[in-house]
Parts: C-alpha cells; structure tokens; sequence
C-alpha cells in the first residue's frame, strides 16, 4: 500500500510538472471565450454547434464519412467510395495545412503477409484517389495493418466487409 | 548456443564393471542424417507412407550414482524430470506409446548399463530407455542415455550429455533425439525452440508480444513488451538474431534483434513498409517485402546490413519468401497470376515459375529443411496446410480447420507447426500435425499464440 501510494504521488507530481514538452506560459482560456482557429477559414461553412473547422469532427461532418469499403481481394474504389472520397477531397483542400494518414485494412479472411500488402494497397488506391481529386500528395501518409485491426468482430459476411476498408485519418 | 559435450567413452569413465569399452562415437548432435539402423538390428519404426502402431517404449526414472544438490535440484530427482521431458518427447511424435507410470519399475544404477530384460519383456515394451543424471564435480551435469532392443537383448546405443544445471532440459531432448533417430533413422528435433506470438486481448484490439519456448512448451519467456504490434518472428539460424515486423512509431518495419543483448536496429533505412522478413540457410541474408510507390516486391539484404538487392519486379504482390536448405532457391506468393499463388525462383531471382496449380489460392511457403517439400496455407473453403513438392506435384491439405495458416517445418522437415484461429471469437492457438496427416495437436502456451517460426536443431 505504502509503495502504491508513494507511486501515485510521484506521478501525480511528474503530471503537474508537465508530460508535455513545454510548461504552457499561461493558462488556456476558460471555455467561454472563442476558440483559436481564425474565421477566415470557415467563409463558405455555416457553424456546426462547437465544431472546431479543420478538425477531425469537422471533416466527418463534411465528407461524411471517413472510410471507404472494398470487395474480396480488391482495391478498386467502386462508385460509393467515389463519392465519399470525393467529399473527402473538397475538404483537404479547404484546409491544405491538414496531413491525413490514409490506413489501409483486410478481413481475417486472408494470410497475415498478404493482407499487410492488401492493405496497402487499399490504402493507395484511396490515396491515389484523392491526389487525382487535387490534394497534394505531400500532406497524406499511408499505412497498412493487414487484418490486425478490424472493426467489426464477427466471422461472418457482413462483419468482413465492414473491415475491407481504408480510412483517411486526420488530426484531431 | 553452448555446444553440449558429448562424453566420448562413457563405458570407461562413468560405470565401473561395464562392458567392454565403446569406439568412441563422434561428438556432434546426432546420427548422420539419413542413417538407417544398423545392418543386423531389426528394431525400427516405420514411418515410411502411413503410420504404423506407436512403438511400445519403457523409459523408466532414470537413477543417479549419487543423490546431491544442483542449481537445478537435486539429481534423484531431476532423473525424473529428465525421463518425464523423454517421454512427452516421443509420446508427442506421435510414433511411441510409452509406458505409463504403472507400468515402469524402478532401475538402480548399476543396472542402467546391464538392463534387466526379463523384468521388461512382459510388459509389451519393445524398446527400453535408460540412463542416469550424474552430478559431475566442476558444477556440471551428465544425463547418460542408453537404448536397448527389448526383444533381442542388445544395446542399439548410448550416449552422454554434459549440460549446465539450467540446462538440463536439453540433455533429456538430446537422448530423446538420439532415441528417436535410432529407431525412426530421420534426423533428430526435440532440442529445438520455437518463436512466436503471444496473443491476449479483444479481438478488435490484439495485444501482441514475442516469445520464446522450447519446442515442448517449456522455458517460455516473453522477449517484447506488448507496446507495439509485432508480427512473423523467425530465428536466425545461429538463434542468436531473430528478424520480425513491428509497428511501433507507428511505422511498419523489419527489425533485426540480437536476443542477448537486446539491442535492434532496421534491417534497411528505408522510408518504407517492410515486412515478411526471413534468414538465409546459411544466416548470411535477409529476405524481406518492401513496398516502394505501391508495389510490393521480394529484397535480400546482407544480415550485416546495407543496401538491398531486389528480387521480384512484378507489378502483383510478391511476399513471403523462403529458401531451399542449399540456399539456391527461394519460394515466394504472388498473386501477379490474379490471386496468391505459390512461385520458385532462383536466389538471386532469375528463373521465376509457379508452381501451384490446383483450386483455391496457395500462400505463406516454407521450404523443408530437407528440400523435399514445400509446405503452405492453402486456401478453399477453409484455410488449410498442405505440402506438396518443390515442383509443386503431390499437392495434399494436411489439416482441415476452418482458418490453419502460416506452418513452419521442424528442424527434420517431418513436423509442421501452425496456427489454428477460431471463427468468431477470432482466437489464434499453436498446433502442430506429422507430415503423414495425423498426430495434430495443440501446442501449450500460456496465453493465445500465431505466428510460429521452429528454429534449428540446437548444437
């Protein structure tokens, strides 16, 4: 008990004296003033309620989503994931100091070497996509993590192509 | 990887009274490969096309001149131990049926070298394994291992083991190698390790970490800490090094680790996903897939380091590289045909053919130590494991789960470990199956386990 004690107390005060690289010089405004970014950015968007433009929330918000799906052993982008992708493109391009990290999955029904290619693959085709779309391709990394990471559980059809996907990721 | 001392003439040393004195055999891990039973023994077990009946075998707790402490406790009792580890090995071969505890008797130390036959005849052994665990004066121990023919009353061969005390496990895999070898005339396996991934976790969010065990389970460490995604280990040949794939800084990449001291590095400075890693015969390469603009393709690189030769040039996946035992040919999957199908080529690349033709995809090759085979996932229904030629006749499913992938063959090409995952709940567990088909079983590991990689014999 004692040492668990001792423990909490030297973390709590390695908190306090800062995980983040720099102590912050002041402190962050309190949450009724206006939040940072300018308002220049936003000309053509109406405010969604405390929806930060540029931000991860604001561009599900406007692309609607941020996966796109695939066949069996495929990365062909089929007319469904033209359209979300296209979206997706108009977005990046109203904020071009947004990098993306499109990720790239396969359903668990294929080998593990294989399916990290796969996934690359996806993820390229998804990326391509967007560069074709306008967006410089500077800003987007790309990342395969095979059948690692699946968001759906299940053995089944439906669970399996709700994991054959890409997904554009941008910072919160 | 200390080499065992094998004791030259434990006729001389060891026992007083015994037999005349033994030519001194060779020091070396075993039985030449390929070597029959000698002309004029008629015991052995035929494991040529199918399976015969298990040898009845009777390996009895192994006595000790003198009952004294060792870091590893003391020798009555690691005589115990020693000829427990024996029989799991050969039990577990699928090829001997030793005899229960019920059935064993006790033998004393003088006997080990004069066994008493006729106490064993009626017990339906054929074979009889004997030996003793000596505290030897300098800290070392000797496990003594003798073979006999039950039937015709001859001993067929004996050999010692010195080990440290930590090490003696691998004195009982050693004369269970020597055991097996003698009687089946196929090269030895059971001092050997395996490294693979140990899984825990939800399904959606695996925590993955390496391991090492002995090939029988025992001696299981963990040598990563679960923080990063780590994937496919596989064991240089001198076991000092392991190759594996891990995303740690969120970053897909082929790490070469010196086990010993921990260290790792890159095994290029690439900018780019690199992954399937696996040694050259000889440790002398790496293979690995690298994945430049969008196209995966096979590399080779010096296990030293530097830069990397390209092997594969096709605008398909090529992946999962593996060499012959002589080093002269790699197989590999490509799905450059339309879907994942099984490729040989050259080591330095030329000559690429493919060499699987039958329904459903082929993957994940490993060519057998002994050249024969190639053994892959086969992919249909379910996800099989098959072998088949290096020419890519005789194809044949050796299991049938729903989802076996990834083997690896045992250090006498006779073995195959895999992975077996669960539909649904998406569990993964080690099994391993006997090249005719049968024999397949779990392999114990203390949580979920993938990706296995069977490393050499240990010297």
């Amino acid at each position: 008990m004692n040492k668990t004690t001792t423990l909490l107390c030297t973390a709590a005060l390695i908190a306090v004296a800062g995980c983040t690289k720099k102590p912050p010089a002041k402190l962050p405004p309190a949450p009724s003033q206006t939040v940072t970014t300018p308002e220049t950015t936003t000309t053509t968007n109406t405010q969604t309620n405390g929806v930060t433009p540029g931000s991860r929330a604001d561009f599900l918000n406007q692309a609607g989503s941020d996966t796109v799906h695939f066949a069996t052993d495929s990365s062909d982008i089929d007319s469904e994931a033209t359209a979300i992708l296209t979206k997706q493109a108009t977005w990046l391009q109203k904020f071009p100091n947004v990098r993306v990290t499109v990720e790239g999955h396969c359903d668990e029904r294929g080998t593990r070497e294989y399916n990290l290619a796969l996934g690359d693959r996806r993820a390229n085709s998804a990326k391509n996509f967007l560069v074709n779309a306008g967006v410089n391709p500077a800003r987007i990394s790309v990342i395969s993590y095979g059948k690692e990471r699946p968001v759906a559980t299940g053995s089944d059809e439906d669970s399996w192509a709700q994991n054959r996907r890409a997904v554009s990721v941008v910072p919160q | 990887m200390k080499t065992l001392r094998l004791l030259v003439s434990l006729g001389l040393m060891l026992l007083p009274g015994a037999a005349t004195a033994q030519n001194a055999p060779q020091p070396g891990p075993g039985p030449a490969p390929g070597a029959g039973p000698v002309a004029g023994q008629r015991l052995t077990v035929d494991i040529s096309g199918g399976i015969s009946q298990p040898m009845p075998i009777a390996i009895p707790v192994m006595p000790t001149p003198s009952a004294l402490q060792t870091p590893a406790g003391p020798t009555d009792a690691l005589g115990s131990q020693v000829s427990d580890v024996i029989t799991n090995d050969l039990k577990n071969s699928g090829l001997f049926a030793p005899l229960s505890k019920g059935q064993l008797k006790p033998v004393s130390f003088p006997q080990v070298p004069a066994p008493d036959y006729g106490a064993w005849l009626p017990t339906g052994a054929q074979a009889l394994v004997q030996g003793y665990v000596q505290a030897n004066g300098d800290g070392t121990l000797t496990v003594g291992c003798y073979l006999y023919d039950v039937f015709s009353k001859t001993e067929m061969v004996r050999q010692g083991f010195v080990v440290k005390p930590s090490d003696w496990r691998r004195g009982a895999h050693k004369c269970a190698d020597t055991v097996y070898s003698r009687l089946t005339g196929e090269g030895p396996y059971f001092d050997s390790q395996v490294i693979y991934v140990s899984e825990t976790g939800p399904k959606k969010n695996r925590t993955k970490r390496l391991a090492i065990m002995d090939q029988d389970g025992a001696s299981h460490r963990f040598i990563t800490n679960g923080q990063s995604l780590v994937l496919t280990p596989r064991f240089a040949p001198s076991q000092q090094t392991v190759v594996f794939m891990s995303f740690e800084n969120d970053q897909p990449r082929v790490y070469v680790y010196d086990v010993g001291s921990g260290r790792k590095r890159l095994v290029v400075n690439q900018p780019y996903t690199t992954f399937a890693p696996r040694f050259s015969p000889d440790g002398r390469f790496i293979l690995f897939s690298m994945i430049v603009n969008g196209n995966c393709d096979i590399y080779r690189v010096s296990a030293g380091g530097g830069t990397a030769t390209r092997l594969t040039t096709s605008p398909g996946i090529d992946t999962g590289g593996s060499y012959s035992p002589d080093g002269a040919h790699i197989v590999f999957e490509s799905d450059r045909s339309g879907t994942q199908q099984l490729y040989v080529m050259g080591a330095d690349g030329g000559g690429q053919h493919r060499i699987s033709f039958g329904s459903g995809r082929y993957a994940t090759p490993v060519w057998s130590p002994r050249g024969d085979l190639i053994a892959y996932t086969h992919l249909g229904g379910g996800f099989s494991v098959g072998v088949m030629s290096s020419d890519g006749s005789g194809a044949k499913d050796l299991t049938n789960g729903w989802q076996d992938e990834g083997p690896t063959w045992s250090p006498n090409g006779r073995v195959l470990m895999f992975f077996r995952t669960a539909k649904g709940s998406g569990k993964a567990d080690l099994w391993s199956v006997d090249l005719t088909g049968v024999n397949e079983r779990a392999i114990p590991t203390p949580l979920d386990g993938s990706d296995p990689a069977w490393g050499p014999l240990l010297p």
